[in-house]
């Protein structure tokens, strides 16, 4: 078992952090790398990205938010419980080097996955500017954690409750209309990243986007997790996550990641009704 | 003599009972039943205890098949067992799984002109016998050597090598990728072919002797093969299979629904999403599936789908009968479960509906032409016979390659031009020192027997290199 020494509700409770015990991969993990996780006997294989670790105490941290039945799940997970399984760490480390400016944009949860690349990229010496957003104030997270790995903080909401009303994508601009950028990394829901990479393209800036395809085993055995990049099929599990955001498939992601979503809400109905929650 | 030998041909081929058709073809329980100990005697009596027997020319490791034949036909089914433990450690799953027909069954001299001695079921029947009911003592252990040694995945060869080191003493690590042992022998192969009690209780018996455990451990990414030897393994073998999946690169591959065989057959067997909800993780259903190639592992797909409720299931094929590669018995289940043959066919593109989800398979005829280098006759499309399939449910099972993960994190280990790992046949050694390899990152996609019979080979090897320090 893998035991959760912490455990912290966030944004309303609709994400969740939990710190974990799992020394080898605490030891080996790189930033941009994911575990996947499985709560039980009977439970489904998670995949999740490695927000934080500490190689001291042997921990990792991932952060989730609650869309389905496993996460739902997840969530029921308290301090002193553990996962059964915990397999990493998976996926291709971020390249980081030091290329100049970078602008770092999270979504959502993204911003969780965003964290330790940011913070990978301010420690190689570049000027990082980040953008976050979230649909609503209190759907923010890691406000704090990113403005403490950034030159500069921009926060934006759909609502406008907090920080700039608006998308990503317009502060985005702003920034590339009166800097030289060289790298914008983009994590977060798939339209967020689209839009993003259709700008950058315009801008002529490389940009790095994480894919979050749906995974079964995540060392490149099964194939569910293909992505079309390039005009050519790639597993992003082994070959990704991250993938040049301008030559990335992303009707085809966002098909694929819908392949099981009628059976996937009737389980995580099921599930709140049984848990008491509807 | 002349006279034995007609009487005896006259007990004719002890079938095994089966679920009928109609009904097993849509439940996951096993479809052969068994012996019970009469037929199984009955069946053994056939043997005619040639001198030289042909039958054991036929079985990769061996087996002394006229001893433990004799053995089953006096009733003494403890010392069946024990002949066949000689050579082999997993015989109820290799009397389910071997291709008998061109192994040992393929050799037996009443195979000439009548049904050869139904080698594979006797050995079954013995080792289920022995796990049912005998309490069987676990095998003498040597002397601990202090050694220690760790196995790279826990498929049929890498728990191979794990017991034949327990049993010469060493201390032996079991690492594997996923959650769950038994590498194809749990997420590949179905229920209904082999249960999975099976595989779990040859496990626990290995655990019984002293075997450690470590699921969740990715070779090459959680853990180097050097960094085992610095936490002080004396040895390693990696048995980690030829699990990448082939696709047929045509257009519209990419579409949701369909699925390599690898994660389809993992889906179902290793999640169990036949048990879902019950189980978490999901599996399309399809109506009308599809499935792409004709060895075992497509048999079992086809099979796999009509129990989990298609209404039409095709095997589609772009060579003839003749050179599918399945075992002959998996053929034939397909066939009496109402599995249909497309052969002669050939898949150029699939089509989509308006949410990209697979609707039709674009298919053109083939013909046989001139003999290719395998020395079977290569298939040529016929011009202008495309046809549309319906198809909302592919499943690709075109084969399978050397999965990179760890090889590439180990450039001291040396591949061969196909990607797999560059082992001596006569010991399983690699290019790297202390390092062995076998099974199917070895050879490609093969057979469970012959993925053993390499893990004893390198076991050998590994104790004279613990021993002698060569
Ligand atoms: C490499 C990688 C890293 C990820 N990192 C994070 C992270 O740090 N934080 C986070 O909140 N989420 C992350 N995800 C997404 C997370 O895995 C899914 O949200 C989760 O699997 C949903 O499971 P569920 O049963 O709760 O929901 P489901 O009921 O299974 O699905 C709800 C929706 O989630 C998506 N989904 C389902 N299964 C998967 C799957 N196996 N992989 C990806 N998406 C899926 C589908 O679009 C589906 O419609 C990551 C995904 C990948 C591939
Ligand atoms: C669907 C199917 C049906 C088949 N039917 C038959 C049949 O009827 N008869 C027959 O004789 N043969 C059959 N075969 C072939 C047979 O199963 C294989 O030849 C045999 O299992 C190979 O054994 P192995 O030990 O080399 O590898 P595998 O059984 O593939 O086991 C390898 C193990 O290593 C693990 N692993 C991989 N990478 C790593 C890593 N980096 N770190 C740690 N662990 C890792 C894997 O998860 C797996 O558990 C079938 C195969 C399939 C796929
Ligand atoms: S191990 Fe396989 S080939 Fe050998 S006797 Fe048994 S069934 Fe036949
Ligand atoms: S060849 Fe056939 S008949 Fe002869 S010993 Fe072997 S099993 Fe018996
Ligand atoms: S998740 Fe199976 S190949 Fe990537």
């Amino acid at each position: 078992m893998f035991k959760i020494i912490r455990r912290e509700s966030m944004a309303n409770d609709t994400v969740v952090l939990n710190e974990i015990e799992a020394p080898r991969i605490a030891a080996k993990a790189r930033p941009g790398q994911f575990v996947i996780l499985k709560a039980n006997e009977t439970g489904e294989r998670i995949p999740l990205t490695i927000s934080d670790l500490d190689a001291e105490r042997g921990t990792i941290t991932v952060i989730y938010m609650v869309v389905g039945k496993s996460t739902a799940l997840f969530k029921t997970l308290a301090a002193g419980d553990g996962y059964q399984d915990v397999i990493g760490p998976l996926g291709k480390p971020t390249h980081i080097e030091k290329v100049g400016r970078v602008v770092c944009i999270g979504g959502g949860t993204g911003v969780a996955v965003l964290f330790p690349i940011t913070r990978g990229f301010k420690e190689a010496g570049n000027e990082v500017v980040s953008i976050i957003g979230a649909r609503s104030k209190d759907l923010l997270i890691l406000e704090d954690k990113m403005g403490s790995v950034s030159d500069k903080l921009h926060v934006c909401t759909d609502d406008g409750s907090y920080g700039r009303k608006g998308f990503v994508t317009e502060v985005l601009k702003d920034v590339l209309d009166n800097n030289k950028v060289d790298l914008v990394v983009a994590i977060g829901p798939v339209p967020m990243m689209k839009f993003v990479s259709k700008m950058t393209f315009e801008y002529n800036v490389k940009t790095l986007v994480s894919l979050n395809p749906i995974m079964v085993d995540g060392t490149g055995m099964c194939g569910a997790c293909r992505v079309t990049v390039n005009g050519e099929t790639r597993f992003a599990c082994v070959d990704g996550p991250e993938f040049d955001g301008h030559k990335v498939d992303y009707d085809n992601l966002i098909q694929r990641l819908r392949a099981y979503e009628e059976d996937e809400k009737k389980a995580y109905d099921a599930y709140c009704k049984l848990q008491g929650w509807r | 003599m002349a006279e034995k030998e007609t009487k005896k041909k006259k007990i004719p081929r002890q079938p095994m009972t089966e679920q009928e058709p109609e009904e097993r073809r849509r439940n996951f329980d096993e479809v052969p039943l068994g012996y019970s100990p009469d037929t199984a005697i009955k069946e053994a009596q056939r043997c005619l205890q040639c001198k030289k027997p042909s039958c054991v020319t036929g079985c990769p490791v061996q087996i002394d098949i006229p001893g433990f034949v004799k053995e089953i036909a006096e009733g003494d089914f403890e010392n069946a067992v024990q002949t066949i433990w000689k050579r082999n450690s997993l015989p109820a799953v290799c009397g389910r799984v071997c291709p008998q027909e061109i192994q040992c069954e393929g050799e037996c001299i009443l195979g000439k002109k009548d049904d050869p001695v139904a080698i594979g079921n006797l050995e079954r029947f013995a080792a289920d016998y022995a796990r049912e009911e005998l309490n069987c003592e676990l095998p003498e252990k040597a002397e601990p050597t202090g050694k220690k040694v760790a196995v790279v995945g826990s498929g049929p060869s890498g728990l191979t090598v794990a017991g034949d080191l327990l049993l010469k003493g060493h201390d032996v690590t079991l690492f594997e990728a996923f959650h769950k042992t038994g590498g194809v022998l749990v997420y590949g192969i179905p229920e209904f072919r082999l249960p999975k009690d099976i595989v779990a209780s040859e496990v626990a018996g290995l655990e019984k002797l002293g075997l450690h455990i470590a699921c969740d451990n990715v070779v090459g990414r959680t853990v180097s093969i050097d960094e085992l030897f610095e936490e002080g393994y004396d040895a390693v073998y990696i048995g980690v299979g030829a699990g990448l999946p082939r696709f047929l690169n045509i257009p519209g591959e990419n579409l949701t629904g369909i699925y390599s065989a690898n994660e389809y057959l993992t889906r179902a067997n290793l999640m169990k999403s036949y048990l879902f909800p019950d189980y978490d993780t999901p599996l399309a259903g399809g109506k009308n599936v599809a499935v792409l190639g004709a060895g075992n592992v497509a048999m079992d797909s086809a099979r796999t789908a009509m129990r989990l409720g298609a209404e039409r299931v095709r095997i589609v094929y772009r060579r003839s009968r003749e050179e599918m590669p399945a075992r002959a018995a998996e053929i034939h289940h397909a066939e009496e479960e109402g599995i249909e043959f497309y052969l002669l066919t050939n898949p150029t593109r699939f089509i989509g509906d308006e949410n990209g989800r697979v609707a039709l398979m674009e298919c053109l005829k083939m013909e046989l032409g001139e003999p290719d280098e395998s020395g079977r006759r290569r298939p040529v499309p016929v011009e202008g016979s495309e046809f549309k399939l319906d198809c909302d449910l592919a499943v690709v099972a075109v084969g399978a390659g050397a999965n990179p993960l760890l090889t590439s994190s180990d450039p001291e280990i040396k591949l061969n031009s196909r990607g797999y790992i560059a082992a001596d046949p006569k010991t399983g050694k690699t290019t790297k020192k202390g390092v062995w390899a076998g099974g199917d990152i070895v050879t490609g996609q093969a057979t469970v027997i012959l993925a053993m019979g390499a893990g004893r080979t390198a076991a050998d090897s590994i104790h004279d290199y613990l021993t002698w320090g060569w």
